[in-house]
């Protein structure tokens, strides 16, 4: 081999050498800015100031502005005549899974309870049991969905929530944006939109199992509604009011997400 | 003599390293929610193999009390993760790179012997078809199946009602969540395996994924080219 070749060659593989350098270089100083630019993005997110507390509460400001726009995704897409799967009864749990009483702990006085309906300012409608129980009455087997994670086929009975506001009138309160409910200690609080509360499948819901209502599912009255998670359904109302603005709402104040819509 | 090849699209890498964050986001909110009703495990007549997860695990990557926040994180970050993936489908199939993934009816045997290659139980180095080899075909387009699992199975339990057709497809609620754990579970194997294949794949082949290109020693052309001094030092 001479000597000129060795060199040419060697010359010749130090170009090839420098170009694979550069280009390694150029491309990992580009890989590395986007990536550093992609972490500071997401260090800014993680540490976010909480929202402002109001309605909500609890969740990173820009975060809570996604969930926001989601609902309005998913509202806009909501079909009342889309229903949850219903089962047969001999699927339904004898024994109905129980979690949280909060709004329950306070002392309470059954023989007492009306549902105290506001129709507006100073308008208060007073219900009682029996009067709800006389409605036509619907039951539901359907599985009900924790956000937790877990769901049970469960059985229940009561007056369509539709059905409740068509026979007291309530047609003008229906025409506004949301449903508020609370305890009658008003530990526990939830604000509904319109469209689920009108959905088929929301009850008023006084019986479980063929049976009243344990005290801890919420006896007298409660709320089932299947478009929802397990948050929404209120167990032992005491108010109904309607409302433009979002009425308050218990764990929507606890980084939740307002909506929780199924 | 070395020569630069290209290897990787730009495209192709934009996708796999965008896909990268927004999946370990995905996995860690999910393991947000997933805490709150942990009763996953893997039990075989009735002995407990594998528990998802026992405390130490949460502990240790700060999981308990969070479920708000996964959810949020998670709701924010399925758009990314499902944009990306759709994507790099339209663009995988639009470019004709679907060629070089897909795997074909010589695929499976072939990936057979890859895997008793790589376990060191069989010698004879296998055939390449292209870009990636059978193993390859096959894990990167299941990759792909199990990112249209996790939209799908994800969609089925964020809103079950409104797309109740879709949770009744999968099995219900309850086992399209449980698809939708496993699916992740798919992903944190496939992560472990493609991290080992990746170290023992080495240098040039990683440096391809960012850069583009792979550096061979042997040019195509001199396969055309008659051999002179130069290729003989090879």
């Amino acid at each position: 081999m001479k000597i000129s070749n060795l060199f040419k060659k060697r010359k010749e593989a130090l170009s090839t050498e420098q170009k694979i350098q550069r280009r390694t270089f150029v491309s990992f100083a580009v890989f590395t800015v986007l990536y550093g630019t992609g972490y500071a993005a997401w260090r800014w997110l993680y540490h976010a100031p909480e929202e402002a507390e109001g309605t909500t509460a609890g969740a990173k400001a820009p975060l809570r502005k996604v969930l926001n726009a989601n609902e309005e995704l998913f509202k806009k897409g909501f079909d009342e005549n889309r229903l949850a799967k219903t089962y047969p009864k001999s699927m339904a749990a004898k024994k109905v899974r129980q979690n949280g009483d909060v709004g329950l702990e306070s002392d309470f006085d059954a023989t007492e309870w009306s549902l105290n309906v506001t129709r507006k300012e100073n308008d208060v409608l007073k219900i009682s049991l029996k009067e709800i129980m006389q409605l036509p009455k619907t039951e539901i087997i359907y599985d009900f969905k924790c956000i937790e994670g877990w769901d049970q086929i469960s059985h229940w009975g009561g007056v369509r929530f539709s059905d409740f506001m068509a026979h007291y009138n309530l047609n003008q309160q229906a025409s506004m944006k949301y449903v508020g409910l609370q305890t009658p200690d008003e530990e526990y609080y939830v604000g509904i939109d319109m469209a689920s509360a009108m959905h088929p499948q929301t009850l008023l819901c006084y019986e479980m199992n063929e049976r009243p209502l344990l005290p801890e599912h919420g006896y007298p009255l409660r709320l089932i509604i299947p478009v929802k998670y397990g948050i929404k359904n209120l167990k032992r109302i005491g108010s109904v009011f309607f409302s433009n603005e979002r009425p308050p709402d218990y764990w929507a104040e606890q980084g939740y997400d307002y909506y929780s819509g199924l | 003599m070395k020569s630069i090849v290209k290897k990787h699209t730009l495209a192709t890498r934009w996708f796999h390293w965008v896909n990268f964050p927004m999946l370990l986001i995905m996995i860690w909110s999910g393991m947000l929610i997933y805490w709150a009703n942990d009763v996953y495990t893997v039990t075989v007549f009735g002995h407990t193999f594998v528990r998802f997860f026992p405390q130490w695990f949460y502990k240790f990557f700060n999981i308990p009390f969070r479920l708000a926040e996964g959810m949020a994180f998670h709701f924010l970050f399925m758009w990314f993760f499902t944009f990306n993936g759709v994507l790099y489908v339209i663009y995988t199939i639009a470019s004709g790179e679907w060629r070089h993934l897909a795997p074909n009816k010589h695929s499976f045997k072939e990936a057979w012997f890859v895997l008793l290659h790589d376990l060191h139980i069989r010698k004879t180095k296998p055939v390449q078809q292209g870009k990636y080899n059978a193993a390859q075909r096959i894990a990167y387009t299941s990759i792909i199946v199990m990112g249209f699992g996790s939209a799908l199975t994800g969609l089925a339990i964020y809103k079950p009602v409104q797309f109740n057709w879709l949770c009744a497809l999968l099995g219900g609620y309850t086992m399209a969540r449980i698809e939708h754990f496993a699916l992740t579970i798919g992903y944190v194997l496939f992560f472990i395996i493609h991290i080992v294949q990746v170290i023992l794949a080495g240098w040039n082949n990683f440096r391809a994924v960012i850069s583009g290109f792979e550096v061979v020693d042997e040019p195509i052309s001199s396969i055309i080219q008659p051999a002179n001094e130069n290729q003989q030092s090879i």
